[in-house]
């Protein structure tokens, strides 16, 4: 543990008001983790930088896959880990999470996935408990962020004491929104890190993964059972007219949004408590289950044979709030209200990004585009970008649409891809481009602003500082191109060397010869910040070549 | 005692998460539950931001229902139209005229405070306490001469 460059200060009845994610980091400290990994995702990114600011150890990997896989040698040599990411980050680390439900775990394994219903800020809005379902592990969902602290230590718990990794689903209203809590600290000891041999449990070979298989599935029926009559749920007692079933931040809107009614408040959704369900819908004319995002609850109820009142399709969408609740109750068609929508956000002015695009634009490239600030670039007044999909994909989509246009319009694809994102997920799309060449070449651009903007400016290992930005390893986009063969690798600052950025793009174009651009030049809101972590490492470096007893 | 909610909208840029963070900190050194609910997370300047700040006994909702806001602060008039529906019919709206006289547009989001607690019983040290907290030592002198014009101002704009 490093010094804290915060401390949470309590009230005088031992009370603070913090987001989420805060709760989640603080609950973390409390819970002595040893290692805290993921990759900056809104809307959970702060709770890394939080854990890290109140002295914990974190680190941004490259992407969740790497983060998942870190995370998992730490729960093997019995240390406490918490893995944090947003929702499609969980599809990048899908291949781990799967397989480490069959292998377990023997130090706590928390992986704190962050839904965004409504896509404040995704590209999607796909449903965690999907996956928890799929690969087979535990599932809580705090509402407020006194259990987002309360439930992240549960989790360590339930993940030590039956030696599983458990996902602890947030959204965006929960890691985003402050509320009280009361941080009791009454968690359970960690283990002594140190390594114990198990060949069979932790060598995922098909012999051994057959009985793997079995225990996972014994142990989810033995939680399940933990849940009916342990588990983090309760029950608020109403009219016998209206049951209500929830679970989130959507449990906070019922209850606002209907008192007189009864409400069985779900904290663990995976595995479902299935009889404290069905004993609490049996008491209640109407049964009702309230819930954001895919008909997780009333699929799953409707198939046990619980009589639940069908959902519309309407509320599949977006985020729920208490008028939605009330007119869900209220029944019949949803109305079609169109919720201020406001001003868009734009690349900034000054933003390195822009004088890139506008190039493109003159030239008039077919852009497979990617994600970051950079994607801003597809909006008005630029129109610069023909696809995004999901971060990396630039490259591979790029090189598919050279393989199939006509020729005359395959030599205007370029593929275009921020620092952070190359880093993520854009390398191994570079290798196929080496491999699997198109007939006409191609040119991949990559954006290098020095940090990971979009998501409030997190450090990556292109910047060769760590997430709390003190010296690290650095790793440089073109020496990667260089080390694959391609040909023409480059580095310009677009902003002051433009015109011949634009020429050797259009040379490169025509010719068709592989390609690998890094336009470099700092994201102007990080600038400042950059020129000060520098310093800040300069400084320390001094100070210990200083406080070194010279040698002779 | 009823929740009562407040909005602050604006562009990104304009102090909107300072100004909540403030009003919640506030409220809470006040001794209410509180609840604050904003959606942030994209840097680029210029995109629009509200947050909701909720308070009173015991909140539910993070989220402010539509047209249960008793106070809207407006860092600019345009937003006034874009939210307007959400205020309650006795709802109060508070908007950069509410305190003229602003020697520096920064401070507007700390003006408009001022210009709130006039209708909220909380003492006046604790919302200089919260001030103190959040801000940088530099900009206390401004930031109370703000809030204190905010405070002073000439009646509510009641619309
Ligand atoms: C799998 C996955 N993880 C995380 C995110 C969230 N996210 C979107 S873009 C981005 C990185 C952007 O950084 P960079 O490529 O450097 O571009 P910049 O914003 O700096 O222009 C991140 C982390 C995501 N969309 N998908
Ligand atoms: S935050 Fe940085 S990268 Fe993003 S739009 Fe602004 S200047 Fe560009």
């Amino acid at each position: 543990m490093s010094k804290p460059k915060r401390i949470i200060e309590l009230n005088p009845h031992g009370i603070a008001l913090l987001s989420g994610d805060e709760a989640i980091a603080l609950a973390a400290l409390h819970c002595g983790v040893t290692l805290g990994t993921g990759y900056p995702g809104t809307p959970s990114t702060e709770i890394l930088e939080t854990f890290a600011d109140l002295g914990g150890n974190a680190q941004w990997a490259p992407n969740e896959k790497v983060a998942a896989e870190v995370a998992l040698g730490v729960a093997f040599a019995s240390g406490r880990t918490l893995l944090t990411m947003k929702h499609v980050g969980l599809n990048v680390a899908a291949d781990v999470l799967f397989t480490a439900a069959y292998s377990g775990v023997t130090g706590g394994y928390v992986l704190v996935c962050a839904d965004d219903p409504g896509m404040a800020s995704s590209q999607n809005e796909q449903d965690t408990r999907r996956y928890a379902v799929a690969a087979g592990v535990p599932m809580l969902e705090p509402s407020d962020s006194q259990e987002a602290y309360d439930f992240t230590g549960l989790a360590f718990e339930i993940s030590e004491r039956w030696q599983i990794p458990v996902i602890l689903r947030v959204t965006t209203r929960v890691c985003h929104s402050h509320s009280s809590v009361h941080p009791h600290r009454k968690f359970t000891e960690p283990l002594k890190p140190g390594f114990v041999r198990n060949i069979p449990e932790r060598v995922m070979v098909p012999a051994h993964a057959r009985p793997a298989h079995r225990r996972l599935r014994k142990k989810l029926a033995e939680i399940e059972e933990w849940n009916v009559e342990n588990g983090p749920n309760w029950t608020i007692p109403g009219s016998e007219n209206l049951g209500l079933i929830a679970s989130g931040v959507a449990a906070m809107h019922a209850l606002e949004a209907a008192p007189e009614a009864a409400l069985l408040k779900l904290g663990m959704t995976h595995p479902l408590p299935m009889k404290l369900i069905r004993d609490f819908a049996a008491n209640y004319k109407r049964c009702v289950a309230i819930e954001e995002g895919d008909p997780y609850l009333n699929d799953a109820l409707r198939a046990a044979g619980i009589a639940l009142e069908p959902r519309l399709e309407s509320y599949r969408f977006g985020e729920l709030n208490v008028n939605r609740v009330r007119h869900l109750l209220a029944g019949g068609e949803e109305p079609q209200t169109t919720p201020p929508r406001g001003k868009p956000p734009q690349l900034c002015e000054g933003c390195p990004h822009r004088s890139t695009f506008s190039v493109l634009k003159e030239l008039d490239c077919i852009v497979a585009g990617d994600i970051g600030c950079y994607t801003l670039a597809a909006m008005p007044p630029l129109q610069a970008m023909d696809t995004q999909i999901c971060m990396g994909a630039s490259i591979g989509v790029g090189l598919g649409m050279r393989h199939t246009l006509p020729e005359e319009q395959a030599r205007r694809v370029v593929s275009v891809i921020g620092d952070s994102t190359f880093l993520h997920s854009g390398v191994t799309g570079l290798i196929e481009m080496a491999y699997n060449t198109p007939a006409t070449g191609h040119v991949v651009i990559i954006v290098d602003n020095g940090i990971t903007a979009m998501t409030g400016l997190q450090e990556h290992p292109g910047t060769g500082r760590a997430l709390d930005h003190s010296r690290a390893g650095r790793v440089v986009p073109e020496e990667i191109a260089r080390a694959l063969g391609i040909p023409n690798v480059q580095v310009f600052n677009p902003v002051k060397e433009l015109d011949r950025f634009k020429q050797e793009l259009q040379c490169a174009l025509e010719s068709g010869m592989l390609s690998v651009f890094v336009a470099r030049q700092p994201c102007i809101l990080a600038f400042g910040k950059i020129k000060a972590y520098e310093k800040a490492i300069a400084e320390t470096a001094g100070d210990c070549a200083c406080a070194q007893p010279v040698a002779e | 005692m009823e929740a009562i909610n407040i909005k602050i909208a604006g562009l990104g840029g304009m102090g909107v998460l300072s100004a909540s963070h403030v009003l919640a900190e506030t409220l809470f050194l006040a001794g209410y539950d509180v609840k604050k609910a904003e959606v942030h997370g994209m840097s680029q300047r210029g995109g629009s931001v509200a947050s909701d700040i909720r308070f009173g006994t015991r909140i539910l909702s993070p989220m402010i229902p539509v047209g249960e806001v008793d106070f809207l602060l407006a860092l600019a008039p345009e937003w006034v139209d874009l939210h307007r529906a959400e205020l309650r019919p006795t709802g109060r709206l508070l908007t950069p005229d509410s305190v003229a006289g602003l020697a520096n547009s920064r401070s507007l989001n700390v003006a408009l405070l001022g210009a709130l607690s006039r209708f909220l019983l909380i003492p006046e040290t604790v919302w200089h306490a919260a001030l103190a907290k959040a801000f940088p030592e530099k900009l206390h002198a401004s930031n109370l001469a703000a809030f204190q014009l905010g405070r002073e101002g000439k009646g509510p704009h009641l619309q």
